[in-house]
Formats: C-alpha cells, sequence, structure tokens
C-alpha cells in the first residue's frame, strides 16, 4: 500500500461522507424532532436525482437542475408530513410501515416516469477534470461536493446554534411539549424540519447523480447508509450526523478497496463497537 | 377466548388447504406452498413484535443466511435434506444470536435502525461476496429434497404436503412458546418493562431469547424457501422481504399468531394475483401499505379483537 493509495483513498472517503451528510442530517434532524423513522428518505435522495436529471436535460443549467430538484421534494416531504404521518405522531411501526408504502409507490413511480436504465448527471464544464498535486489527481467534482457539504454544514450549525428558529428547533428536539407549552408551534417547526430533511436529501441526490448516478435501487442501497450514519453519530445531533458522515464514508471507502466483496460488512465492526460503546451514538442523549 | 378461535381459525384452514390440495392445479398449489413457508417466517417475527414487543426490521437476515446455507449446500456440496435443515437452523440461530447482542441493548426507534442496518450488512454479504453467494446472480438449481420416501418431493403436491407439515409444527412449538411461562413473561416484558425488571424478571435475557428463538424459526421458514423456490438471491435477504414480513403481521394482527399466517397469505395471494394484471404491483402493495395504517392500524384479527 502506497502512501498514494492512502491519500486518494481518504480523499474520496472523505467526499463520499460530504455526500452522506446531506443524507443523514436531514434524517438525523426529523428523527430529532418528530421521532419518526423514515423510511422514505432514501427516496426523497433517488427522486432529487431523477428529477435534477430531466431539469437538466431540458434546461442545460446545473445550478437550477440541483435547485428544482431538491424544491420539488421539499414538497413532497411537506405533503407526506402534512396528510399522514402527522397523524401518527408515537406510533413507530406505523410509521414505518407508512414511510415504506411511500418508498415502494416513490420507487415505482420512478420506474415508471425514469425507466430502469442507469443515467449520469452531465456536469458543467467547471466542475469537470482534475486538479493535479504533484503525481495524484482530484477529480474538481468531488473537491466541488466537499466544499458544499462544508457550507452546508457551517450554515446549519449557525442557525441551529445562533438563530431564534434554531433555539426554537433544539428545544422541540429537547423536549417537545414543554416547547409547545412555552409557545412554540412545534407542528410548523415539525413540518418545516422535514421539508428541510427532504430538501438536503434531494439536493443529496442531485449532487450524488453526478458520481453514484441515478438508477432504480439507490434509494434501498443509499438508506442503510444514513441510518449507520445516524446509529454511529447519535439520533437528532448534526454534530453527530458530521462525524459520523465522514466516519462512514471513510470506513466504506477503505472497506470497499481493500475488501471489494465484504462491502457494508465493513461497517459492521465499527457500528457493532460504537453501539457496545456508547448505545446512543458518539453525540447522542440517552 | 381468542385464543383458541384463532387455532380453529388456524385448523380449519390447514385442513381445508390439505383436503383441497389433490384437485387443485400447480399453480394455486405453489402459491399455497408458499403461504404456508412465509407464514411461518411471519410467526416467527410475531414472537418479537407481537409478544415482545419488539419490532425487527431485519428479519429477512435470518431467513436469507439459512436460504443461503441450503442453497450452498444442496448445489456445490450436495449435501442432503437433514445437513442443509441442520446448517441452516444453526447458522440462522448464530446470527440472530451475534445480532441481537447488538440489537436488545437499544429500543424502540433504535432497535429499528440497528436491526434494519444488521438486516442490510447480511444483505451487502449476499450481493457482494460473490465467491461465496455468486452475488446478484443467485444461486440457481436448488433440488427439491430427497428423504427417501415413497413420494417424490419434486411434484407440487407431495411437497406441498411436506411442507404443510414443517409450518404445522413450527406453528405448534411456536404456539406453545408463547402459552409458556417464557411466553407469558414476554407479553408482561412488552406491556411493561420496569415493571417486570421490578418483579425479579431477567429483562434483557428473555427479550435475547426471544430474539434468538424468533431468528432461528425464521431460519426454518428459509431453509423451505430455498427448497421452494430453487433460488436463492438477495431479494431474500433485502430490505423489502424484512418489510413486508413486518406488513404482514401489522395486517393480521401483531400478538396473535394465526394472524400473522393469515397475514402472509392475503399479501403472498395480493402479490400474485396483481402481478398477473399489471406491472405496477409495487404501486398497489405501497398503497396497501399506508391503507393498513390508516384504517386497520390493529390489523385484521386485532380489529375483532377487544383491547386487553
Amino acid at each position: 500500500m502506497s502512501l498514494e493509495f492512502w491519500i486518494v483513498q481518504t480523499f474520496n472517503g472523505l467526499s463520499y461522507g460530504a455526500l452522506l451528510f446531506l443524507l443523514a442530517s436531514g434524517l438525523s434532524l426529523i428523527f430529532g424532532v418528530m421521532r419518526v423513522v423514515n423510511l422514505a428518505h432514501g427516496s426523497y435522495f433517488l427522486l432529487g436525482g431523477y428529477v435534477a436529471l430531466s431539469v437538466i436535460w431540458k434546461t442545460k443549467s446545473f445550478p437550477l437542475a440541483l435547485l428544482c430538484g431538491s424544491l420539488a421534494i421539499a414538497l413532497v416531504g411537506v405533503g407526506m408530513e402534512r396528510l399522514f404521518l402527522r397523524r401518527l405522531a408515537g406510533q413507530t411501526l406505523g410509521q414505518v410501515l407508512m414511510t415504506v408504502g411511500f418508498a415502494l409507490i416513490f420507487q415505482d413511480l420512478a420506474l415508471l416516469i425514469w425507466g430502469g436504465d442507469p443515467y449520469s448527471l452531465p456536469l458543467p464544464s467547471w466542475l469537470q477534470g482534475v486538479v493535479t498535486a504533484g503525481a495524484l489527481r482530484f477529480p474538481k467534482y468531488r473537491i466541488f461536493i466537499m466544499a458544499l457539504a462544508t457550507v452546508i454544514g457551517a450554515v446549519l450549525w449557525l442557525a441551529l446554534d445562533r438563530t431564534r428558529v434554531g433555539a426554537m428547533i433544539r428545544a422541540a428536539v429537547d423536549d417537545a411539549e414543554m416547547a409547545q407549552g412555552v409557545g412554540i408551534r412545534v407542528p410548523t417547526v415539525s413540518l418545516g424540519v422535514f421539508a428541510l430533511g427532504a430538501l438536503l436529501a434531494a439536493l443529496g441526490g442531485g449532487i450524488g447523480g453526478g458520481f453514484l448516478g441515478v438508477y432504480p435501487g439507490l434509494d434501498f442501497e443509499i438508506l442503510p447508509y444514513a441510518f449507520v450514519v445516524v446509529i454511529v453519530g447519535g439520533l437528532g445531533s448534526l454534530p453527530g450526523a458530521m462525524v459520523g458522515s465522514l466516519l462512514v464514508g471513510l470506513l466504506d471507502n477503505f472497506g470497499k478497496a481493500l475488501f471489494p466483496e465484504l462491502a457494508y460488512f465493513t461497517l459492521f465492526a465499527p457500528m457493532a463497537l460504537i453501539l457496545a460503546l456508547r448505545p446512543t451514538g458518539l453525540f447522542g442523549r440517552t | 377466548m381468542r385464543d383458541r378461535r384463532g387455532i380453529i381459525i388456524g385448523i380449519v384452514a390447514i385442513v381445508v388447504a390439505a383436503a383441497v390440495a389433490p384437485v387443485l392445479s400447480a399453480y394455486p398449489l405453489t402459491l399455497l406452498t408458499q403461504v404456508a413457508i412465509v407464514a411461518v417466517l411471519a410467526m416467527s417475527l410475531d414472537v418479537l413484535l407481537g409478544y415482545t414487543g419488539l419490532p425487527s426490521l431485519g428479519h429477512a437476515a435470518y431467513f436469507g443466511v439459512a436460504a443461503y446455507a441450503v442453497g450452498i449446500l444442496a448445489t456445490d456440496y450436495q449435501r442432503g435434506f437433514l445437513v442443509c435443515l441442520l446448517v441452516g437452523l444453526v447458522l440462522a440461530t448464530l446470527t440472530a444470536a451475534m445480532f441481537g447482542l447488538l440489537a436488545i441493548r437499544a429500543t424502540g426507534t433504535y432497535f429499528l435502525m440497528i436491526t434494519l442496518a444488521l438486516g442490510m450488512v447480511v444483505w451487502g454479504l449476499a450481493f457482494r461476496w460473490v465467491s461465496m453467494t455468486k452475488g446478484d446472480n443467485g444461486i440457481a438449481g436448488v433440488p427439491r429434497p430427497d428423504l427417501g420416501l415413497p413420494w417424490n418431493l419434486g411434484a407440487p403436491l407431495p411437497f406441498f404436503y411436506f411442507v404443510l407439515a414443517a409450518a404445522l409444527l413450527a406453528w405448534a412449538l411456536l404456539g406453545l412458546l408463547v402459552r409458556s411461562p417464557f411466553g407469558l413473561t414476554l407479553m408482561g416484558i412488552r406491556e411493561s418493562e420496569s415493571r417486570m425488571r421490578a418483579l425479579g424478571y431477567n429483562v434483557w435475557l428473555h427479550k435475547y431469547l426471544a430474539f434468538i428463538i424468533s431468528g432461528a424459526f425464521a431460519g426454518f421458514a428459509g431453509v423451505f424457501w430455498a427448497y421452494y423456490n430453487g433460488f436463492v438471491s438477495p431479494v431474500d435477504v433485502q430490505l423489502v422481504t424484512s418489510v413486508e414480513t413486518l406488513l404482514m403481521v401489522a395486517l393480521g394482527g401483531p400478538g396473535t399468531l394465526a394472524g400473522p399466517a393469515l397475514g402472509a397469505a392475503l399479501i403472498v395471494f395480493l402479490k400474485n394475483f396483481v402481478s398477473v394484471y399489471t406491472k405496477r404491483w409495487l404501486l398497489i402493495l405501497g398503497a396497501v401499505y399506508i391503507g393498513v395504517i390508516l384504517f386497520a392500524p390493529r390489523g385484521v384479527l386485532g380489529a375483532f379483537r377487544r383491547k386487553p
């Protein structure tokens, strides 16, 4: 194993982790506020990718594609939360089956609309190519993903930590009943957080379309990664989602490079270890 | 009272199925065989979900591990039924024992997520460990078992009776289990963990044993599934299979054994009939999920059941 191997794999792992952060931070926040395990979260990722694909085919604009994909799926999330999930508050099994039902419907609709062929999101010229540093070559697109995820992570953190709305969300995460009691509109907060989570996942799907591609089955393939991130990092915790994403991105990448036949399995041992030591995840609270 | 009703309905269903089987053509007979196997899987999950109150999202793992064990042993190594059954059961039980150590520490939503992730680990192995599992292609050509009996189990009718007998055995064992003091303790844990702990029960151990037993019976179903299908692939261990089992239990009524078996029958028939008429059966299945939760949240049998 040369030094080059470690640098390149670390770079790839971090950029995959950056993508996972977009997916998992929303899942974690949704869980934190609403205690909903959203199994349709991978579907938001997939649909976000597909919508972005359609928009870029029509308009040739990469930013517009990401924007439209994210907003469209945020609307889908709003509809699901308002019309279906809200009435199942506190019913874990009901929520799971309901969100799976939606995931199946989304999967089939996507197949109906976009067909079964795998696609790749065409990248604008300024994101194509590589940056060379000595003998090493880093794809520009992956650098862009890391930069974007860093910016989004920073904005989310500042918004949660420093603004009035962020304080309301944190209050709702800590104790929804008390938050309601002091006059915070928890249902509105929930709706907003759910929409935000769907938006981030769809944005991840659009961006991921540039290097993972967009194809049927991606939804259920990516979902477990988001779950592992949230399990490792701790439910409802943004720093947890950040650290968890990077950890999972790195582990997955090195696992695939070193033991190609044991994908997923390489995530298992660290997850087991963390659960054994800290059952609520690295940043979770009991 | 409702216990007895479930048993009577179940026995009547089995007797009727066994009686009409000889006059059925191959296709409905295949479906009935499938129902019998999947019913065992659903009942095994009910031990966890219905009786212990632990919603597992990775139940296909134990089912799949056993199915893969049979698939590999029966094709590459040409082992007989008893070896396959034994190895399948042992591997499923060991997998459950290993996963249970991690999952049982968690409750509620955490339990769900951990079992989902653990189930996906098995899926990942099935999908990527190509030298062992043949990956996405799956293991084809699993021969029907030869027990040295006068009936050829390759034919649909004898195989149906064979599977029906196995399912009956599993139902009887699970029925005894949930009515035993152990089963009653599980129900106590479901209702109030803290109270059972205060009464001096080892809650962790009871949950852990329930987890392992549940996995073992799922493996039992998986053994017959491999023989029934003649084919084992990552589809058998994927998340959707786990969730479908969960739906069967929820649809039939958790905590009734007969209910999940009924749920299994409903879903198997629905899937097969709908897929005859339309390619869009996932859409319809998705709508069924949502409909069950909105309109029959306590399951078909549960809808008639008075609240305890």
